[in-house]
């Protein structure tokens, strides 16, 4: 009886462990974006000193910080805009920066970005500015990039507004004609700089959902990168939060809201002072005053 | 001292990188096979720097040619070569004033047009947006911008030498009583189609060349703020301007200096 099971155990302990392997070797291929070991610095300035972060395929990742701590220039990094000092990126398993220039044009048409004050190109309107990548990239006929556009203006909610000039949008209609936009090549990652920064609470929840929406619906991996704790939250999969140059905290939403960090509970809950502190570096204030 | 040299130094590193990263751009913009939808864009470029021109060109053009065979008239009159009006005021417009003023012109107009309008495009991240879309900025923006200057430019030249010839003409001839054939004959008879026609294009093509250059980089390397891109549009028009007057000397001591 005792063999049987020992067996037994033997037995299911080799299935767990191939059962283990199995998801591990599935999870190598499941990010799309991994950062390694990434520094980089402007002039004297270091803005990242070794980081690693990895962006899980197919979900979406919430990078945070404070701002001014270079979560933009993560972006660039990625786009392959900017060069790190040292470390590698890859995507897809390519290395970005140590793509030759025209492989790493090739490359950034499978992704895109929605900057933070949408870029749209002002001296075209909105419909030619969602049809811009598919006429320069695809050599489709007017009629079908015209239904293509009108597609993707239809799921932001900005059919009605084909044929308006950018400068005649409100700030949240921008940056989802900006989405709209950012969508039409039907990319496999779209990275978002500061989605709801400057949204009045509508537009910002409009957002929120048609992030969320449009992950599901194009089977996206999204990287968003904000300060806006409470809406990224609610949407993300996996967050990062960067501070100090390094990454001071990851995991999915519980586990940073349940993080024992000082220096992440004062970002979450938007503490005055704490481990970043109030006051900028100066001379004791009596010394000062007196002399 | 130190300090001074420390801040010589400094200076001129920055110029030089400066230099390097003007250069780079050009070699950038240029250095492509141009697409059929860019040339549609250069066209659509050399309407904006061109045509949108001419009113100022042409205006400028028929008072200056008016002012010169003014005074030009009230100086030959006293000897009696008052036939002579029409080389003088064609050859000083042909040689100099044409390329010259065109071009400080096209550096007010053009040129602090295209550096504002790239920097802005800069500030509001469009250059990078293109960047993400796959799209090479330096072909898509830089480079029409560039063969447009380079196109329009010279033309804006002749048609201003022409205007001004006939302002001249207006004030000498209908209003002062310069006798129209002579005028006209002693013109034929003195201009040179190579040397006073050609080096007159040569000219403006060069300053084209510089103008254009210098619009164009100082829109792409500007500070990406409101200030920024004031001083870049203001550094366009002095630049510029400094630049085609003293390549002005050197390419007239080249062209006309040494016989």
């Amino acid at each position: 009886m005792q063999k049987v099971y020992l067996t037994l155990i033997i037995i299911g302990l080799g299935a767990i462990n191939k059962t283990w392997k199995f998801i591990l070797s599935k999870d190598n291929h499941q990010y799309l974006v991994e950062v390694k070991n990434l520094t980089f610095s402007r002039g004297t300035r270091t803005i990242y000193d070794d980081i690693s972060l990895r962006i899980p395929q197919g979900k979406i990742t919430a990078v945070m910080g404070p701002s001014g701590i270079g979560k933009t220039t993560l972006l660039r990094l990625i786009g392959g805009q900017l060069k790190p000092d040292s470390g590698d990126i890859l995507f897809a398993n390519q290395s970005i920066p140590n793509l030759p220039r025209k492989e790493l044009y090739e490359t950034r048409k499978k992704m895109s970005m929605l900057f933070q004050s949408g870029a749209l190109f002002t001296d075209i309107s909105v419909f030619d500015n969602v049809a811009f990548a598919l006429r320069e990239h695809t050599h489709l006929s007017e009629s079908i990039i015209a239904t293509l556009v009108h597609l993707k203006l239809e799921a932001v909610g900005l059919r009605g507004a084909a044929q308006l000039m950018p400068s005649e949008l409100s700030g949240g209609m921008a940056r989802r004609a900006a989405l709209a936009r950012a969508i039409a090549l039907d990319p496999e990652l779209i990275m978002y700089d500061e989605p709801f920064a400057g949204q009045d609470p509508i537009s910002m929840g409009v957002l929120v959902k048609l992030i969320k929406a449009l992950n599901e619906a194009l089977n996206l991996t999204s990287i968003v990168v904000t300060h806006d704790v409470t809406e990224v939250l609610d949407i993300a999969d996996y967050v990062y939060i960067l501070a100090n140059q390094k990454i001071i905290g990851e995991g999915s939403a519980d586990q940073i809201k349940n993080s024992k960090s000082p220096l992440v509970q004062q970002f979450l809950q938007g503490n005055a002072d704490g481990p970043v502190p109030f006051h900028f570096p100066a001379n004791d204030l009596t010394k000062d005053l007196i002399g | 001292m130190i300090q001074k040299i420390i801040e010589i130094g400094h200076n001129t590193l920055n110029m030089v990188a400066t230099f390097g990263r003007a250069f780079l751009m050009l070699v950038g913009a240029l250095c492509a096979v141009p697409k059929f939808k860019n040339i549609r864009l250069t066209i659509q470029q050399v309407y904006v720097v061109g045509v949108q021109s001419l009113l100022i060109i042409i205006v400028s053009g028929l008072f200056i040619g008016m002012v010169m065979a003014l005074q030009g008239y009230t100086i030959l009159v006293n000897y009696g070569a008052e036939g002579s009006l029409g080389p003088m005021v064609a050859l000083s417009l042909l040689r100099e004033l044409g390329p010259v003023v065109t071009a400080l012109l096209f550096a007010g107009r053009a040129g602090s047009a295209l550096t504002a309008e790239i920097g802005l495009m800069k500030a509001t991240e469009q250059l990078s947006s293109l960047e993400m879309m796959a799209v090479d900025p330096l072909r898509r923006v830089v480079a029409p911008r560039f063969w447009a200057g380079l196109i329009a430019m010279p033309m804006l030249a002749l048609i201003f030498s022409a205007v001004g010839i006939l302002g001249g003409h207006i004030v000498g001839v209908d209003w002062l009583g310069v006798d129209a054939g002579s005028y006209w004959s002693i013109m034929q008879a003195t201009v040179e189609w190579d040397k006073d026609v050609v080096n007159g294009i040569i000219k403006s093509i060069v300053f084209a060349f510089v103008v254009t250059w210098i619009a164009i980089f100082k829109g792409y390397d500007a500070i990406p703020t409101s200030e920024g891109i004031s001083q870049a549009t203001t550094q366009t028009v002095v630049y510029s301007s400094l630049t085609v007057l003293g390549l002005d000397f050197v390419l007239t001591a080249l062209m006309f200096g040494i016989n």
